[in-house]
Protein backbone atom coordinates (compact mmCIF):
# COMPACT_ATOMS: atom_id res chain seq x y z
CA UNK A 1 0.00 0.00 0.00
CA UNK A 2 1.44 3.48 -0.78
CA UNK A 3 1.73 5.72 1.55
CA UNK A 4 1.65 9.74 0.45
CA UNK A 5 3.70 11.66 2.68
CA UNK A 6 3.07 15.49 2.22
CA UNK A 7 4.19 17.39 5.49
CA UNK A 8 7.62 15.67 5.86
CA UNK A 9 10.04 18.35 4.46
CA UNK A 10 12.25 16.30 1.60
CA UNK A 11 15.82 17.73 1.93
CA UNK A 12 17.87 17.94 -1.21
CA UNK A 13 20.55 15.34 -0.99
CA UNK A 14 24.49 16.97 -0.81
CA UNK A 15 26.20 17.12 -4.35
CA UNK A 16 29.08 15.26 -4.23
CA UNK A 17 32.41 18.00 -5.07
CA UNK A 18 34.78 15.96 -4.10
CA UNK A 19 36.47 15.23 -7.57
CA UNK A 20 36.10 19.49 -8.27
CA UNK A 21 39.56 20.06 -6.89
CA UNK A 22 40.70 17.25 -9.78
CA UNK A 23 38.97 18.75 -12.96
CA UNK A 24 40.47 22.48 -11.69
CA UNK A 25 43.90 20.81 -10.97
CA UNK A 26 43.83 19.52 -14.39
CA UNK A 27 43.19 23.08 -15.67
CA UNK A 28 46.05 24.00 -13.86
CA UNK A 29 48.14 21.78 -15.29
CA UNK A 30 46.90 22.63 -19.30
CA UNK A 31 47.56 26.57 -18.40
CA UNK A 32 50.77 26.34 -17.17
CA UNK A 33 51.63 23.33 -19.92
CA UNK A 34 50.77 26.42 -22.59
CA UNK A 35 51.74 30.15 -21.67
CA UNK A 36 54.48 31.15 -20.04
CA UNK A 37 55.65 33.66 -17.47
CA UNK A 38 55.58 37.16 -18.04
CA UNK A 39 59.35 37.75 -18.80
CA UNK A 40 59.12 41.57 -17.06
CA UNK A 41 57.20 44.50 -17.03
CA UNK A 42 57.23 46.59 -19.89
CA UNK A 43 58.21 49.92 -19.48
CA UNK A 44 58.23 50.72 -23.30
CA UNK A 45 55.16 49.68 -25.99
CA UNK A 46 55.63 47.92 -28.55
CA UNK A 47 53.82 45.68 -31.07
CA UNK A 48 55.47 43.15 -33.12
CA UNK A 49 56.17 43.48 -37.29
CA UNK A 50 54.61 40.68 -38.95
CA UNK A 51 56.21 38.02 -40.98
CA UNK A 52 55.93 34.88 -42.55
CA UNK A 53 58.87 32.66 -41.88
CA UNK A 54 58.98 32.30 -37.90
CA UNK A 55 60.62 29.69 -36.03
CA UNK A 56 59.69 29.18 -32.29
CA UNK A 57 62.18 30.15 -30.01
CA UNK A 58 63.42 26.98 -28.19
CA UNK A 59 64.54 27.00 -24.85
CA UNK A 60 63.71 29.91 -22.48
CA UNK A 61 66.57 29.84 -20.61
CA UNK A 62 69.44 30.59 -23.29
CA UNK A 63 67.12 33.68 -24.55
CA UNK A 64 67.50 37.40 -23.55
CA UNK A 65 65.26 40.12 -24.49
CA UNK A 66 65.65 43.21 -25.81
CA UNK A 67 62.88 45.74 -26.03
CA UNK A 68 62.46 48.94 -28.14
CA UNK A 69 59.66 51.12 -28.33
CA UNK A 70 58.35 53.97 -27.05
CA UNK A 71 58.06 54.54 -23.23
CA UNK A 72 54.53 53.51 -21.53
CA UNK A 73 52.04 56.41 -20.12
CA UNK A 74 53.29 56.74 -16.66
CA UNK A 75 56.81 56.73 -18.24
CA UNK A 76 56.10 59.52 -20.88
CA UNK A 77 56.65 62.55 -18.58
CA UNK A 78 60.30 61.46 -17.58
CA UNK A 79 61.40 59.89 -20.46
CA UNK A 80 59.77 61.52 -22.80
CA UNK A 81 58.28 60.15 -26.21
CA UNK A 82 61.33 59.01 -27.70
CA UNK A 83 61.86 54.98 -28.63
CA UNK A 84 63.70 53.75 -25.95
CA UNK A 85 65.31 50.47 -25.42
CA UNK A 86 64.43 48.29 -21.90
CA UNK A 87 66.93 45.49 -20.96
CA UNK A 88 65.40 43.97 -17.93
CA UNK A 89 63.37 45.94 -16.19
CA UNK A 90 64.40 49.27 -16.36
CA UNK A 91 65.48 51.98 -19.28
CA UNK A 92 69.20 51.31 -20.82
CA UNK A 93 71.28 53.08 -23.47
CA UNK A 94 72.65 51.67 -26.51
CA UNK A 95 75.99 51.16 -24.25
CA UNK A 96 74.88 49.34 -21.49
CA UNK A 97 74.27 46.22 -24.17
CA UNK A 98 77.36 45.05 -23.97
CA UNK A 99 77.76 44.63 -20.46
CA UNK A 100 73.86 43.20 -19.79
CA UNK A 101 74.76 40.51 -22.45
CA UNK A 102 78.18 39.98 -21.05
CA UNK A 103 76.94 39.93 -17.51
CA UNK A 104 74.38 37.29 -18.79
CA UNK A 105 76.32 35.22 -20.89
CA UNK A 106 78.75 34.52 -18.02
CA UNK A 107 75.77 33.39 -15.77
CA UNK A 108 74.70 30.98 -17.91
CA UNK A 109 76.26 27.37 -17.82
CA UNK A 110 79.62 26.91 -19.95
CA UNK A 111 78.67 24.81 -22.34
CA UNK A 112 75.20 27.18 -22.78
CA UNK A 113 77.03 29.86 -23.69
CA UNK A 114 77.66 29.31 -27.40
CA UNK A 115 73.76 28.69 -27.71
CA UNK A 116 72.97 32.27 -26.21
CA UNK A 117 70.13 33.75 -28.31
CA UNK A 118 68.91 37.44 -28.20
CA UNK A 119 65.56 38.45 -29.26
CA UNK A 120 64.58 41.88 -30.22
CA UNK A 121 61.32 42.85 -29.71
CA UNK A 122 60.80 46.43 -31.27
CA UNK A 123 57.96 48.08 -32.43
CA UNK A 124 56.84 47.69 -36.13
CA UNK A 125 57.63 51.41 -36.26
CA UNK A 126 60.80 51.92 -35.31
CA UNK A 127 63.65 53.54 -37.12
CA UNK A 128 66.33 51.47 -38.38
CA UNK A 129 68.88 53.51 -37.01
CA UNK A 130 68.41 52.47 -33.71
CA UNK A 131 68.06 48.39 -34.47
CA UNK A 132 71.33 49.22 -35.90
CA UNK A 133 73.38 50.34 -33.16
CA UNK A 134 71.52 47.31 -31.07
CA UNK A 135 73.21 45.12 -33.78
CA UNK A 136 76.28 46.94 -33.94
CA UNK A 137 76.56 46.24 -29.74
CA UNK A 138 75.31 42.81 -29.75
CA UNK A 139 78.12 41.97 -32.66
CA UNK A 140 80.58 43.79 -30.25
CA UNK A 141 79.47 41.70 -28.15
CA UNK A 142 80.08 38.24 -29.94
CA UNK A 143 75.74 37.62 -29.31
CA UNK A 144 75.65 36.57 -32.72
CA UNK A 145 72.29 34.20 -32.38
CA UNK A 146 69.24 37.02 -32.84
CA UNK A 147 65.93 36.68 -33.76
CA UNK A 148 63.75 39.47 -34.44
CA UNK A 149 60.53 39.08 -32.89
CA UNK A 150 57.35 39.01 -34.95
CA UNK A 151 54.19 37.61 -35.28
CA UNK A 152 52.81 35.11 -37.72
CA UNK A 153 51.34 37.20 -40.76
CA UNK A 154 47.84 36.84 -41.68
CA UNK A 155 47.39 38.23 -44.99
CA UNK A 156 48.99 40.63 -47.47
CA UNK B 1 38.33 -5.27 13.35
CA UNK B 2 39.83 -2.40 11.28
CA UNK B 3 39.52 1.29 12.72
CA UNK B 4 37.57 3.68 10.17
CA UNK B 5 39.95 6.68 9.82
CA UNK B 6 37.57 9.80 9.97
CA UNK B 7 37.49 11.34 6.45
CA UNK B 8 39.50 14.16 5.55
CA UNK B 9 37.18 17.56 5.05
CA UNK B 10 38.78 18.40 1.42
CA UNK B 11 35.78 20.60 0.50
CA UNK B 12 38.68 23.78 0.63
CA UNK B 13 40.85 21.83 -2.18
CA UNK B 14 38.58 23.13 -4.61
CA UNK B 15 39.19 26.71 -3.72
CA UNK B 16 42.70 26.22 -3.28
CA UNK B 17 43.21 25.16 -6.80
CA UNK B 18 41.25 27.66 -7.73
CA UNK B 19 43.32 30.50 -6.42
CA UNK B 20 46.14 28.26 -8.05
CA UNK B 21 44.84 28.27 -10.95
CA UNK B 22 43.80 32.20 -11.08
CA UNK B 23 47.38 33.20 -9.79
CA UNK B 24 48.60 31.21 -13.13
CA UNK B 25 46.21 32.39 -15.57
CA UNK B 26 47.67 36.24 -14.18
CA UNK B 27 50.84 35.51 -14.49
CA UNK B 28 51.71 33.81 -17.43
CA UNK B 29 50.76 34.49 -20.97
CA UNK B 30 49.78 32.59 -23.73
CA UNK B 31 51.88 34.62 -26.78
CA UNK B 32 54.66 32.33 -28.08
CA UNK B 33 57.87 33.31 -28.21
CA UNK B 34 58.55 33.49 -31.99
CA UNK B 35 60.68 35.51 -34.35
CA UNK B 36 62.45 35.55 -37.57
CA UNK B 37 66.21 33.76 -36.37
CA UNK B 38 69.18 35.44 -38.07
CA UNK B 39 72.87 35.20 -37.64
CA UNK B 40 75.11 38.67 -37.37
CA UNK B 41 78.58 38.43 -38.63
CA UNK B 42 81.62 38.29 -36.55
CA UNK B 43 83.21 41.62 -35.32
CA UNK B 44 85.51 43.49 -37.51
CA UNK B 45 88.77 43.35 -34.94
CA UNK B 46 89.30 46.96 -34.24
CA UNK B 47 93.22 47.31 -35.71
CA UNK B 48 91.62 45.97 -39.27
CA UNK B 49 90.21 48.18 -41.28
CA UNK B 50 87.13 48.22 -43.46
CA UNK B 51 87.94 47.33 -46.68
CA UNK B 52 85.36 46.50 -49.56
CA UNK B 53 85.94 43.15 -50.19
CA UNK B 54 86.28 42.26 -54.01
CA UNK B 55 83.22 40.70 -54.72
CA UNK B 56 82.44 39.92 -58.26
CA UNK B 57 79.50 42.41 -59.46
CA UNK B 58 77.75 39.19 -61.42
CA UNK B 59 77.71 37.80 -58.03
CA UNK B 60 76.39 40.43 -55.83
CA UNK B 61 72.50 41.48 -55.82
CA UNK B 62 72.10 44.47 -54.00
CA UNK B 63 68.70 45.45 -52.24
CA UNK B 64 68.63 48.81 -50.45
CA UNK B 65 65.74 50.19 -49.09
CA UNK B 66 65.00 54.26 -48.52
CA UNK B 67 63.95 56.24 -45.91
CA UNK B 68 60.60 55.99 -47.62
CA UNK B 69 60.44 51.98 -47.25
CA UNK B 70 60.97 51.97 -50.89
CA UNK B 71 62.60 49.12 -52.43
CA UNK B 72 65.49 49.15 -54.76
CA UNK B 73 66.85 45.49 -55.78
CA UNK B 74 69.78 45.51 -58.92
CA UNK B 75 69.38 49.30 -59.70
CA UNK B 76 65.55 48.94 -60.00
CA UNK B 77 62.53 50.29 -58.12
CA UNK B 78 60.58 46.70 -57.58
CA UNK B 79 57.88 45.84 -55.05
CA UNK B 80 58.34 43.61 -52.17
CA UNK B 81 56.10 41.03 -53.91
CA UNK B 82 58.35 40.50 -56.91
CA UNK B 83 61.81 40.40 -54.32
CA UNK B 84 60.99 36.28 -53.28
CA UNK B 85 60.70 35.63 -57.20
CA UNK B 86 63.97 37.93 -57.96
CA UNK B 87 66.17 36.39 -55.40
CA UNK B 88 64.81 32.68 -56.65
CA UNK B 89 66.17 33.55 -59.94
CA UNK B 90 69.03 35.25 -58.59
CA UNK B 91 70.36 32.20 -56.77
CA UNK B 92 69.13 29.12 -59.35
CA UNK B 93 70.49 31.30 -62.43
CA UNK B 94 69.09 28.53 -64.42
CA UNK B 95 70.09 28.83 -67.95
CA UNK B 96 73.94 30.84 -67.35
CA UNK B 97 72.65 34.15 -67.32
CA UNK B 98 76.36 36.64 -67.53
CA UNK B 99 74.59 39.06 -64.88
CA UNK B 100 73.71 36.45 -62.45
CA UNK B 101 76.03 34.51 -60.40
CA UNK B 102 78.82 31.84 -61.61
CA UNK B 103 77.79 28.18 -61.70
CA UNK B 104 79.81 25.79 -60.29
CA UNK B 105 79.75 22.38 -60.60
CA UNK B 106 80.16 19.96 -57.73
CA UNK B 107 78.70 16.30 -55.65
CA UNK B 108 76.62 16.81 -53.39
CA UNK B 109 76.51 13.44 -52.34
CA UNK B 110 73.40 10.63 -53.05
CA UNK B 111 71.05 11.29 -54.15
CA UNK B 112 71.32 14.75 -55.16
CA UNK B 113 74.45 14.16 -57.64
CA UNK B 114 76.48 16.50 -59.58
CA UNK B 115 75.04 19.74 -59.73
CA UNK B 116 75.41 23.15 -60.58
CA UNK B 117 74.98 25.80 -57.70
CA UNK B 118 75.66 29.67 -57.48
CA UNK B 119 78.56 29.27 -54.69
CA UNK B 120 79.75 32.66 -54.39
CA UNK B 121 76.30 34.48 -54.82
CA UNK B 122 75.84 37.33 -52.00
CA UNK B 123 72.38 39.18 -51.26
CA UNK B 124 73.45 42.49 -49.78
CA UNK B 125 70.79 44.22 -47.77
CA UNK B 126 71.13 47.75 -47.19
CA UNK B 127 68.53 50.57 -45.50
CA UNK B 128 68.57 53.61 -44.63
CA UNK B 129 68.42 54.69 -40.78
CA UNK B 130 64.70 56.17 -41.22
CA UNK B 131 64.02 53.10 -42.70
CA UNK B 132 60.92 51.99 -40.97
CA UNK B 133 61.43 48.05 -38.96
CA UNK B 134 58.32 46.59 -40.68
CA UNK B 135 59.62 47.14 -44.05
CA UNK B 136 63.10 45.91 -43.14
CA UNK B 137 61.97 42.68 -41.74
CA UNK B 138 59.67 42.70 -44.57
CA UNK B 139 62.60 42.19 -46.74
CA UNK B 140 64.83 39.97 -44.69
CA UNK B 141 61.62 37.90 -44.46
CA UNK B 142 61.32 37.79 -48.26
CA UNK B 143 64.74 36.93 -48.66
CA UNK B 144 64.53 33.74 -46.04
CA UNK B 145 61.21 32.97 -47.73
CA UNK B 146 62.87 32.76 -51.18
CA UNK B 147 65.71 30.01 -49.89
CA UNK B 148 63.24 28.21 -47.49
CA UNK B 149 61.23 27.64 -50.70
CA UNK B 150 64.21 26.87 -52.59
CA UNK B 151 65.36 24.47 -50.17
CA UNK B 152 62.35 22.84 -49.78
CA UNK B 153 61.48 22.23 -53.57
CA UNK B 154 65.06 20.70 -53.36
CA UNK B 155 63.97 18.64 -50.67
CA UNK B 156 60.44 17.37 -52.22
CA UNK B 157 62.24 16.95 -55.58
CA UNK B 158 65.01 14.29 -54.33
CA UNK B 159 63.61 12.86 -51.00
CA UNK B 160 60.04 13.25 -51.73
CA UNK B 161 59.53 14.51 -48.30
CA UNK B 162 59.69 18.52 -46.98
CA UNK B 163 62.73 19.71 -46.14
CA UNK B 164 61.85 20.14 -42.35
CA UNK B 165 60.75 16.20 -42.30
CA UNK B 166 64.46 15.55 -43.39
CA UNK B 167 67.31 13.93 -41.25
CA UNK B 168 69.55 16.48 -40.62
CA UNK B 169 72.81 15.22 -42.61
CA UNK B 170 70.10 15.26 -45.49
CA UNK B 171 69.40 19.46 -44.64
CA UNK B 172 73.30 19.52 -44.78
CA UNK B 173 73.12 18.25 -48.32
CA UNK B 174 70.64 20.78 -49.04
CA UNK B 175 71.91 23.46 -47.41
CA UNK B 176 75.49 22.85 -49.08
CA UNK B 177 73.40 23.58 -52.20
CA UNK B 178 71.60 26.59 -51.49
CA UNK B 179 74.17 28.36 -48.75
CA UNK B 180 72.16 31.16 -47.40
CA UNK B 181 74.24 33.73 -48.23
CA UNK B 182 72.34 37.65 -47.01
CA UNK B 183 74.83 40.39 -46.25
CA UNK B 184 74.18 43.07 -44.30
CA UNK B 185 76.25 45.98 -44.82
CA UNK B 186 78.14 48.28 -42.56
CA UNK B 187 75.78 50.73 -41.21
CA UNK B 188 75.77 53.97 -43.54
CA UNK B 189 73.80 57.25 -43.67
CA UNK B 190 72.67 56.55 -46.89
CA UNK B 191 70.85 59.87 -48.93
CA UNK B 192 67.37 60.60 -48.70
CA UNK B 193 66.19 61.95 -45.67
Amino acid sequence: MAKIRRNEKREMPALNTSSLPDIIFMLLFFFMSVTSMKEVTYKVQFQNPQATELTKLEKKSLVRYIYVGTPTAEFRKQYGAETRIQLDDAFAEKSDIGEYIINERSSMKEQDQGLMTVSIKADKETRMGIIADIKQELRRAYALKISYAATQRTSY
Amino acid sequence: MAKKVPQINASSMADISFLLLIFFLVTTSMDVNQGLARRLPAPIPPDQKIEDTDINKRNLMVVKINSANQLMVQGQLTDIKQLRKQVKEFVLNVDDNAYMPKLFEEDFGEPIGVQKYTKEHVISVQNDVDTQYQAYLDVQNELVAAYNELRDECARKYFHKGYNELEEDQQKQIQKLYPQKISEAEPKNYGGN
